[in-house]
């Protein structure tokens, strides 16, 4: 764990596993740098460790777990809005892209 | 630990009476003489469809024939296209009591219902004779699932369950995982773990199997609870489940109803195969269970993080809850508390001894939260296989 809220599952890894939720505007450190949540994150959910380029893998456990569809600053939440599966698409309640959940 | 000898050699940690309907018509009476019951260990498992189907009779007598189970009641309608000589054949040969009741020979509903408690009790006589034996570790069979998965299921409960089953497989028992469709994007590394290269190779084309199967289908195994949980994609979901087989080398890759004999590692493909023909793989997780229990299952670890409550005919469903929101809203369902790992308050290796722990307790007889609760989830739908490949179970250890 790198703080109460959030835990680096592996050292290669450029995303961080939400374990507490922090509300939007919460002020968190990650790996000392200080950065505020733009949208509230629950348990669970993923934030970037770096910046992270449109195309560029989302590394977690260590091992691509899919691609980035745009850019992602330091600290934003990465979900199905901004990355997508390699192999095959995922779906909501709503729809099949992902769009809303 | 102490288990019920069969006629088979192998050993039960339960001795439960099945009553097992053939086609959905034959539900009611079924469903009724389990009711009017007063033996709490009388259970209902049963198939819908009035078609044959090779796949849903090799299940159905692998259940029938489980370790878990004493004696069985079959009930037909008497028209249906399931094979019941067969299934009673297959029950009497492995030394257990079986009768059978067909509704249109045996005067309607009524009286097949109170035949059928007739049959119960008989059958309960017969089991409760069944000797009590000194049961070995290496002689438990383990499987394991995960449902309702979220963010936090990779994270505590199933690398935990992957710590127990290294445990049990150093004990020379018996584990199984299973849902290739839920190891996409692990097959490389399942590959390397596997005892010999044939059987990487075996296990590699049952993963694009999954694969191809589920794009065709147009879903992948990923429900909208997953993304509400924070898994985002197919393999991000894979590589959290892929935890739980933990690190053992694999021994093997069967099919469902296929029993493996020798204790390690097991790889149970669960994807039809040929054109897609019946629907989904699995339609729902108690499908894969009903699965693996065929396959011989004592015992199912269940991992969850959004909160699955479901138990099983046959063999008891431990369940492992990987979020500690979600364990303390449903605690009274779950019966190991892995949220600890990610509150920080317990480390992986330290809940896997507890789920080691409670497995044994388990086996001699606890009961599990889904049994006490009164879970006996049971589906089982058509499905096609193929029999495996002579790399998918090598003989060397």
């Amino acid at each position: 764990m790198i703080n109460k809220h959030f835990v680096l599952l592996h050292q290669a890894d450029n995303v961080f596993v939400c374990c507490k939720q922090l509300a939007a505007g919460s002020l968190t450190t990650l790996e000392t740098v200080e950065v505020a949540m733009t949208t509230d994150i629950t348990v669970g959910h993923k934030i970037a460790r770096t910046e992270i380029s449109k195309g560029d893998k989302i590394i977690k456990y260590g091992v691509s777990i899919g691609s980035a569809t745009q850019d992602i600053v330091f600290g934003e939440h990465i979900h199905m809005h901004n990355m997508k599966s390699d192999y095959i698409a995922s779906h909501t309640r709503q729809s099949r892209t992902g769009e809303e959940s | 630990m102490k288990g019920y000898l069969r006629a088979d050699g192998r050993k039960g940690i339960r001795n439960v009476i099945l009553v097992t309907y053939l086609v959905e018509c034959a539900h009611h009476v079924a469903r009724s003489v389990v009711a009017d019951s007063t033996d709490d260990e009388v259970q209902l498992i049963g198939f819908p469809g009035c078609y044959p189907n090779e796949y849903s009779l090799k299940i159905m007598e692998g259940l029938c024939s489980h370790p878990n189970v004493g004696g069985v009641l079959i009930v037909s309608l008497g028209c249906e296209g399931f094979n019941r000589e067969q299934l009673a054949k297959t029950v009497e040969a492995s030394g257990r009591p079986v009768e059978t009741l067909v509704i249109q020979q045996s005067g309607g509903t009524r009286k097949t219902i109170e035949a059928g408690l007739s049959s119960v009790s008989r059958l309960r006589e017969i089991a409760d004779q069944t000797e009590l034996v000194p049961m070995a570790m290496n002689e438990l069979v383990v499987g394991t699932i995960c449902g309702g998965s979220d963010g936090t299921s990779g994270i505590g409960a199933n690398p935990a369950v992957g710590r127990c089953f290294d445990k049990l497989i150093e004990d020379d028992a018996i584990c199984m995982f299973e849902e290739t469709g839920e190891l996409i994007g692990c097959e490389q590394i399942m590959a390397e773990r596997a005892i010999t290269p044939e059987l990487g190779v075996e296990i590699i084309k049952s993963v694009e199997k999954a694969e191809d199967y589920y794009t065709r289908m147009g879903y992948g195994s990923f429900a909208p609870g997953n993304a509400e949980g924070g898994l985002s994609t197919q393999e991000e979901k894979s590589m959290g489940a892929y935890a739980k087989s933990g690190s053992s080398k694999i021994h093997g890759l069967i099919k469902p109803g296929d029993i493996p004999t020798q204790g390690g590692l097991y790889l149970m493909d669960v994807v039809p195969d040929g054109d897609p023909m019946f629907g989904f793989p699995n339609i729902v997780d108690s499908a894969e269970i009903v699965e693996m229990i065929a396959s011989g299952s004592h015992i199912i670890l269940f991992t969850t993080g959004r909160g699955s409550v479901v138990g099983s005919a046959i063999s008891p469903v431990i369940k492992v809850c990987a979020n500690p929101e979600t364990y303390e809203n449903l605690s009274e369902d779950m019966d190991i508390n892995a949220g600890k790992v990610i509150n920080g308050e317990a480390t992986v290796d330290q809940v896997g001894e507890e789920i080691y722990q409670l497995v044994k307790e388990v086996a001699q007889g606890k009961q599990s939260k889904s049994e006490e609760l009164g879970h006996q989830e049971f589906v089982l739908t058509y499905k096609k296989f193929e029999g495996i490949g002579p790399s998918c179970l090598p003989t060397i250890r």
